[in-house]
Parts: structure tokens; C-alpha cells; sequence
């Protein structure tokens, strides 16, 4: 059997360029692989790569592989699980990271079960045992109430990693990685899938996980119309809107809002949170945020638990007073 | 044309429990259950119920739901068939506790290999208590069958799937061949109540219960014997809980007040 040797990223582009994702993961990559005193591999799939697998050496890889085929120009279960089995067969990692994205939660997986190893989903911290050299993945659990950490004795050690939990590496352009095409003979006919749509459903404006002040509302909201108000303020904090479960269930604003553990992942400086019980599955999407306020009627609320200030009280009355002196404040 | 759906099912703790009353025994690394909390059906499952359920009601069909665990509460495991499933399996034994992702899939794919027929097969994008979000895409890969995770929207028309499949920014709509394995999203809305009819049906119910060796496997290759993961420690994070509360006379005052105190502590 082949000995599993180095630490592999799956790279993934966003708008045709590295994505911060992958950034990170070279990040946590390159000390685990420093640790180990062995490698950092990444691999990019896809129809047209560009830059990224030189910006991925930038950034901490020491060998960068790049399947590139017409065919992979969308992401399919079937074909990107072809290429990953047999990048995982020939190269063999000792360890493979993906990012928790849309591409990560599906393939990463459906190829731990191909490959009969095992895979820990949404880490938000990675380390290497001391004694066992043992990869320990730590990621939330219970929705986000406890956490829990890992290991396995499985080859190669898979983990998915949250958006925004590890720090990615100042690029240094000067670095030297070699970049290695990866040939892989794809069968079009072995795929079970047909991409017939993408449908974009973005909100204008700052989008939520590069919005440095974000005001999210919650239940208590109401309806749609609540929601104009909290507009109102983001827009003079030069920030976003975002909501918690139950105003996307309750159709009040599109799911693309949805902030939490199924949702979006967000770390502003500022996280408004308004009518908002502060539910666990919640706070696992902005726990991350650096000052959270939080505006609501229940003094029990769980979110007051996880605010830096607060207000009890209606956010009917509270909040019109509040959005005004913020705009009067920011004028002056 | 009518249909041979399966839904897998998870019994959990109730995730909407106040998280205050969230405890966890380090010794064992286990959770204790909250008292006077009653376990429920994993909501992304009920969801996966419901995906069944709107498909039975376009063009027929044959709901079979399959559930995993041990000391499965009869009035929770039964409450798809009161929303309208058609039959209940439960894999019920000692051996299938501590499971992973690894033996619960295993499982499961192997007791659907036993019920034999099936066009679709829907589960929870994740499940409410360990969030490991692997078993749909694990049962699909035992099984054979393709998958599309995290849907929306599933429609089925001359032997194919139309999916709705959410991404960060969107959806994707995707075709897949049946049979195939499916995973729900909580965007594909609220599940059904049961009707008053539905429980009366499903209290006559009973169940078909299958041990480990009912589906050909030993007890060693289930539950925490099975594993593939092993878990070093369960623990909560510390919280700091330090919430500087603004109070003043009245509620629209409080909310001025607080505007200043954001802007003293450079927040703002």
C-alpha cells in the first residue's frame, strides 16, 4: 500500500479567481504540513484556471496539480468525484482539506465513502497530536451548543472547513511551487447529473459575507415590511441585511439572507441583531463577529448571552431612535 | 407514474430546547438529555418527509420510512406516517447506538438494500444533533445511486428528478436519473402537520423492527463498533456573557443611549 505523505487543499476559484476559502485552507495547510515536515499539495478542478494555481504557491503551496477539462466546467457529484478518487489514488495525501462551500459539503463526502475513509464536516479548528501525529478536528455539534473533536485511523484523514476560521498566509509572489497538469480520462456518459440552471439570487448592495456592519433580523420582525427599516439602517452603516431562520420560512425575505449553521457564515465588525432570539444554529453563522448588539423585547433572550450591548426592549420603539442617532453620529 | 419512495429519519434531541438547558457529561462525552424535553423527529428530516409527501400527492406513490437508533419512541417515529407516510422500518437494537456517519450510512443502505425497491430516497441535509451532514451522500455511494444534496424543490417526470439544489448565492436546477438519493434543505419549507386522521392511522401501525442481524450484518459492524471516527472530547465553548444592557426611561431613549455608547466604545 502506498504511504500517505503530505497535506492536500482542494482549490476552488470564485469569479475566475482563487477563492479566500482556498486561501485559508493553504493557511491551516501549510502549518499542519509544517508540523508533519511534509508538503502542501493543492489541487484545482475545473475548465479554465488561470492564475489560481500560481496564486496558490503565493500563498503556501509547495506543489500545485491542475485538472483542467471542458468537461469539468460545472461542478457535477460525478465528475469531480472521478477526478478526486484518482488524484487521491496517485498521489495519495496523508491528509485532504476542502472548504465547507457548495462544492465542498457535496463532494467532500460522497468521496470519503468512495474512497472508505472518514471525513469531519464544518471544522472550525485543525491540529496535529503530538503523540499520534493524528489529525484532530474539532467542529461544532448540536447545532452549534457544544463542540466536538475527532480523529481517525482512516487514509487520508478528510476534513471540510468553515469559511473564515483559519487565517490565510500573506501572499509572497516570489515563492517557489511547482504546478503539475493532472490528467484524468473523463466519460462523459458515467454522469448521472445535467446542470439545466444556475439561478442567481443575490440582493443588491454590500454583499452579507464582505459587509463589515451587518443588521439581521429575526422572528420578532414580523413581516417584510420590518425589514425596510432595518435596510434603512444598514445603508447608512454601509452594511447588509441579513435574517435569522424564521423570516426566510416565513417567505419574509429571500433564503439568500439566511444567516447561521445552514446558512451564511458571516464575520463583520458590526452584527446588529434585532428581534432575534439568538437560537444556537444562529450564533454558529455570527459568533465570529466582533462587536454583536443585540435589540430585544425578552430579557432572557438567548443572544444577550452573545452581545457585547444591548437593549431590552420592542424594537419597534427602540429601533427608530437608535437608526437615527447612528445617522446623526456618523454625520457628525 | 406512481412511486417507491424511502425517507431516512433520525430520533434527536429537540434542538429547539432552550440552549441554557444544553448539559454535557465529559466523563462519558455524552449529552444529557434535558428533563421534560421529549426527543423529535430531526426537523431537516420531517422536511424530507415532506418533499415525499408533495411528490406522493402530484402522482401517487409508496412512502417507506426508515428510522436508526434504540429505545425509539413509538409516538415520535411514528409522526410521518400521521403526516402521511406509508410504512415504518426501524432498525432498533442496543448495537446501533454511538453510531458515526460511516455505520449509520452502512446501515441504512443495507436495510434499503433489503426493502429492495425504490425510485427515490430522500434524507435531511444534516441531522439537529451531531450536524455531520454525510449520511445522504454515504447511502448514495453504498447504494450506487447518484445524489443531489442540500435541495428545494424536487420534481419527478419521466424517470428523471428535477432538483432545485441551493448554493450560496442562488439555486441550481439539476436533472438526475432515478433511482437517486436526495437531501433537503430547510428552504424546501415548512413540513405538513399531521392530521387527526393521519394519527388514528398511525396508531394502529405497527412498525417492521430489524436487529443488525435481520439485515445480514454482525453487531460489531454497527453503531459505535462500526465507527470510523473516533470522538477525544465533547465540550461547550466558553461563553464570556458580558452584555452591557442600555436602560433608560423610555424605549426609544434606550435606543439614542445606545447610539452614543457604541460611538464612546469606537464600535461605530
Amino acid at each position: 500500500m502506498a504511504e500517505y505523505k503530505g497535506v492536500m487543499v482542494y482549490g476552488e476559484l470564485l469569479e475566475g479567481k482563487i477563492s479566500s476559502i482556498t486561501t485559508e485552507l493553504l493557511g491551516c495547510g501549510r502549518r499542519l504540513a509544517d508540523e508533519l515536515k511534509e508538503e502542501l499539495l493543492c489541487i484545482f478542478v475545473g475548465d479554465k484556471l488561470d492564475e489560481a494555481p500560481k496564486k496558490a504557491v503565493a500563498f503556501g503551496a509547495d506543489k500545485v496539480y491542475t485538472a483542467e477539462d471542458p468537461l469539468l466546467k460545472e461542478y457535477q457529484t460525478d465528475s469531480y468525484i472521478a477526478v478526486m478518487e484518482k488524484a487521491v489514488k496517485d498521489i495519495s495525501p496523508r491528509i485532504l482539506l476542502f472548504g465547507q462551500t457548495s462544492v465542498g459539503r457535496d463532494l467532500a463526502p460522497s468521496l470519503a465513502f468512495r474512497l472508505g475513509t472518514s471525513l469531519s464536516m464544518d471544522c472550525i479548528e485543525l491540529g496535529i497530536d503530538p503523540g499520534t501525529k493524528l489529525l484532530q478536528q474539532t467542529r461544532p455539534v448540536y447545532g452549534g451548543n457544544a463542540r466536538g473533536t475527532f480523529t481517525s485511523e482512516t487514509s487520508p484523514q478528510m476534513a471540510t472547513v468553515r469559511k473564515k476560521a483559519m487565517s490565510p498566509l500573506e501572499p509572497d509572489e516570489s515563492r517557489k511551487g511547482e504546478i503539475t497538469p493532472f490528467k484524468v480520462e473523463l466519460d462523459p456518459t458515467k454522469v448521472r447529473t445535467k446542470v439545466l440552471e444556475t439561478v442567481k439570487e443575490e440582493v443588491t448592495g454590500v454583499k452579507l459575507e464582505d459587509a463589515q456592519a451587518i443588521v439581521t433580523g429575526g422572528r420578532g420582525i414580523g413581516s417584510p415590511d420590518g425589514f425596510k427599516q432595518l435596510e434603512e439602517l444598514a445603508k447608512a452603516l454601509k452594511g447588509a441585511v441579513g435574517a435569522s431562520r424564521p423570516p426566510c420560512d416565513n417567505k419574509w425575505v429571500p433564503d439568500t439572507m439566511q444567516i447561521g449553521l445552514t446558512g451564511k457564515i458571516v464575520t463583520p465588525e458590526l452584527y446588529i441583531a434585532v428581534g432575534v432570539s439568538g437560537a444556537s444554529q444562529h450564533l454558529a453563522g455570527c459568533s465570529g463577529a466582533k462587536n454583536i448588539i443585540a435589540i430585544n423585547k425578552d430579557p432572557e433572550a438567548n443572544i444577550f448571552r452573545e452581545a457585547r450591548f444591548g437593549v431590552v426592549g420592542d424594537w419597534k420603539q427602540v429601533l427608530p431612535a437608535f437608526s437615527e442617532k447612528v445617522k446623526e453620529l456618523l454625520a457628525g | 407514474m406512481p412511486l417507491n419512495m424511502i425517507v431516512c429519519c433520525k430520533q434527536v434531541l429537540d434542538p429547539e430546547a432552550p440552549p441554557a438547558s444544553f448539559k454535557i457529561d465529559s466523563s462519558t462525552n455524552k449529552v444529557i438529555p434535558p428533563p421534560g424535553v421529549p426527543p423529535v423527529i430531526s426537523p431537516f428530516d420531517e422536511q424530507a418527509v415532506e418533499a415525499a409527501l408533495r411528490i406522493k400527492d402530484q402522482q401517487g406513490g409508496k412512502i417507506t420510512v426508515l428510522s436508526l437508533g434504540n429505545n425509539l419512541l413509538r409516538d415520535v417515529v411514528k409522526k410521518p406516517l400521521s403526516m402521511g407516510a406509508d410504512e415504518l422500518v426501524l432498525l432498533e437494537d442496543e448495537a446501533f447506538e454511538g453510531g458515526d456517519s460511516w455505520s449509520i450510512a452502512n446501515a441504512l443502505a443495507t436495510a434499503i438494500k433489503k426493502i429492495g425497491e425504490y425510485d427515490l430516497i430522500f434524507c435531511g441535509r444534516q441531522a439537529a444533533d451531531w450536524d455531520a451532514g454525510q449520511v445522504g451522500s454515504g447511502i448514495a455511494e453504498i447504494l450506487g445511486i447518484p445524489s443531489v444534496t442540500v435541495a428545494k424543490k424536487v420534481e419527478v417526470a419521466d424517470g428523471k428528478a428535477k432538483v432545485e439544489r441551493v448554493i450560496a448565492d442562488g439555486y441550481q436546477v439539476i436533472e438526475i436519473t432515478l433511482p437517486a438519493l436526495i437531501t433537503v434543505s430547510n428552504e424546501l419549507g415548512e413540513a405538513r402537520y399531521a392530521t387527526l386522521k393521519g394519527i388514528m392511522a398511525a396508531a394502529k401501525k405497527q412498525p417492521v423492527v430489524w436487529k443488525p442481524s435481520d439485515i445480514g450484518l454482525e453487531p460489531s459492524q454497527v453503531g459505535a463498533a462500526g465507527r470510523r471516527t473516533k470522538l477525544l472530547k465533547l465540550f461547550q465553548p466558553v461563553k464570556e456573557g458580558k452584555c452591557e444592557l442600555v436602560e433608560a426611561d423610555t424605549p426609544a431613549e434606550a435606543g439614542a443611549k445606545l447610539a452614543t455608547r457604541l460611538r464612546e466604545a469606537k464600535v461605530i
